[in-house]
């Protein structure tokens, strides 16, 4: 009789209510705005016109197969993505062994490595700007290390420089988030693998490779496609410190969907670019999925 | 830390290791921002300069709060905390209330098309904010919302993960104590309202932290839809104030330090929470 009661009153009448706002919002802007960006990459459209709008066809997306800032965008986040994933996924894993050890002052330490992924990407930006000037703190560092053989280099003007200079930083940023990430993973283990181990008289290392490192299979998994994602969408630190330059050295694809959409105003222009991006997003994420996938599946 | 139970105790050697690791990794993580708030503390831009390539850079020896003061006097730096603070909260708490309604409405009734909505907010999660930032840009132009408030508060309200990750708390946490309010005849608003929020602390937590910090960086929008200082929050307004010629580095490190102390502290404060929160981003 009770539950009866209660089934009735679990109809789609009651529930609109609850979901009326969220959804209104969710299709004005998100869904809309997201389908709109491929049907206004077969157009003209300018932000502001007072010519009509037509339908242009390919024309954006020929465009764009001959826009060297914009293969030059997409090479700059395959480099991102192959130096810094790794780099960051395995470092993000270190650090989360080490306050994950049972001694005393782990969570101060924790603490303090999050600490840069609080602090805003632009503020970031800034003080790395001032830290990597040629007669800055990072020249004094290499230099001391080196012995002094180390010469100064401008790196946010040097070519060479400037892109592998953002990486560090953004690994600087990103890392303690990642951390974070793998601690949780971390702490799921349950202790009777280890145990086990431990009367089968497995070394640290045996332990690390044969319980640790399989049992963080999803939780890597999240965070290698996070940080590739977290790659394409490249562009506070690069508006900030380069604004993609020099030589379009550090240039990115969001950059020249800003650029683009928002400084030239070529609406139409920005949506395929925008529409490519979202492709290669999506991609990257199915076939990341994919593959983690299988391996689990084989391990 | 369970893992480590069963092994014996660490050895004084392991220990020292861990340490010495533990405290070059701090350092090399606080440097920067130390950096930042000593050279804030500089009123001679000369020594700033002198000093950038130093250890001394670390030291703030003659400390003034001149840089703060200029800061204030050489832009509206009242106005653009004021602008920041006032967006990302009414952010946050519109956000609190329509994503948890949504997934409440989604966890708790049975109607056709549950199951597909619920794929639906999964699947728009996969979008990135920077595809629908042009077309959203011409939309938002078209509405005449460009400059202003609402233009960096209303489209930012619901967002499709903090509905997942209110709808997977829901649907794990007892019904009982609610079909015992609905036979007592209360409304579905009151039950939402006095049950199952006052039972959600934890994930309205993580979710207002995780909300928070992404709208207080946020950066591309507001450098697309604000034009003058009246509604630029405080990112733009660093990087407008950071391109301009010749840099005072003192005022701009006072300007960074006030944009970041008061967040750190909020965090170092709150980091088991933050914690949490983080953590569950990671479980999708």
């Amino acid at each position: 009789m009770a539950k009866m009661f209660y089934e009735k009153k679990r109809g789609f009448k009651y529930a609109f209510i609850f979901l009326l706002p969220g959804l209104a919002l969710l299709i004005t802007f998100i869904i809309i705005p997201f389908l709109s960006a491929f049907y206004l990459s077969f157009t003209n459209q300018r932000l502001i016109s007072r010519l009509p709008i037509r339908f242009i066809g390919l024309t954006n997306y020929k465009k764009l197969l001959d826009d060297d800032l914009f293969w030059k965008g997409l090479f700059n986040i395959f480099k991102f993505v192959i130096i810094v994933v790794p780099l960051q996924t395995a470092f993000a894993l270190a650090l989360a062994l080490l306050v994950n050890k049972r001694i005393k002052f782990t969570k101060f330490f924790r603490t303090v490595y999050f600490m840069p992924t609080v602090t805003t990407m632009v503020v970031v930006a800034v003080i790395w700007t001032f830290l990597y000037n040629p007669e800055g703190f990072i020249n004094l560092f290499l230099q001391k290390m080196s012995f002094g053989s180390w010469q100064p280099v401008d790196f946010i003007k040097n070519e060479n420089w400037a892109f592998p200079a953002i990486m560090f930083m953004s690994i600087w940023q990103g890392v303690g988030f990642q951390m974070l990430i793998f601690l949780a993973g971390l702490q799921e283990i349950p202790v009777s693998l280890y145990e086990a181990a431990t009367i089968d008289g497995a070394n640290n290392w045996q332990k690390f490779r044969k319980i640790t490192l399989p049992q963080l299979k999803n939780t890597t998994a999240f965070v290698i496609i996070s940080t590739t994602i977290l790659a394409f969408r490249l562009f506070d630190q690069v508006k900030v410190m380069t604004d993609g330059g020099p030589n379009a050295a550090t240039y990115t694809v969001v950059l020249h969907i800003y650029n683009m959409g928002f400084k030239r105003q070529y609406i139409g222009y920005a949506s395929a670019l925008t529409v490519v991006f979202f492709l290669l997003v999506l991609a990257i994420s199915v076939i990341q999925r994919f593959l983690l996938k299988e391996e689990r599946e084989v391990s | 830390m369970p893992a480590e139970k069963s092994r014996k105790k660490l050895t004084l050697i392991d220990k020292s290791i861990s340490y010495t690791l533990m405290i070059l990794l701090a350092i090399f993580f606080l440097f920067p921002l130390i950096y930042m708030i000593s050279t804030s503390l500089n009123p001679d831009e000369l020594d700033i300069l002198k000093r950038m390539g130093s250890i001394k850079a670390f030291i703030p020896s003659p400390a003034s709060l001149k840089n703060y003061s200029d800061v204030f006097a050489r832009m509206p730096f009242g106005r653009f905390i004021f602008n920041s603070v006032l967006i990302v909260s009414l952010t946050v708490l519109a956000g609190l209330l329509v994503n948890s309604m949504m997934a409440f409405g989604l966890a708790r009734f049975t109607f056709k098309g549950r199951g597909l909505l619920v794929s639906i907010i999964v699947a728009l999660m996969i979008i990135p904010f920077e595809t629908i930032a042009v077309p959203l840009l011409l939309m938002t132009n078209k509405f005449g919302w460009l400059d202003s408030y609402h233009v960096q508060i209303i489209p930012f309200i619901a967002n499709p993960f903090y509905i997942f990750l209110f709808y997977q708390f829901f649907i794990s946490f007892p019904k009982a104590l609610e079909e015992a309010a609905l036979i007592d005849g209360a409304s579905w608003f009151k039950i939402y309202w006095k049950i199952a929020l006052p039972l959600s602390k934890p994930i309205l937590a993580s979710v207002a932290i995780l909300h928070f910090l992404m709208q207080w960086g946020f950066f591309l929008w507001p450098l697309m839809v604000t034009r003058g200082p009246e509604y630029r929050p405080l990112p733009v307004a660093m990087q407008v104030f950071f391109g301009q010629y010749p840099r005072d580095w003192g005022d701009i490190m006072a300007f960074a330090t006030m944009m970041t102390a008061p967040v750190l502290i909020l965090f170092v404060v709150l980091q088991g929470q933050y914690v949490k929160s983080v953590s569950q981003t990671g479980i999708k």
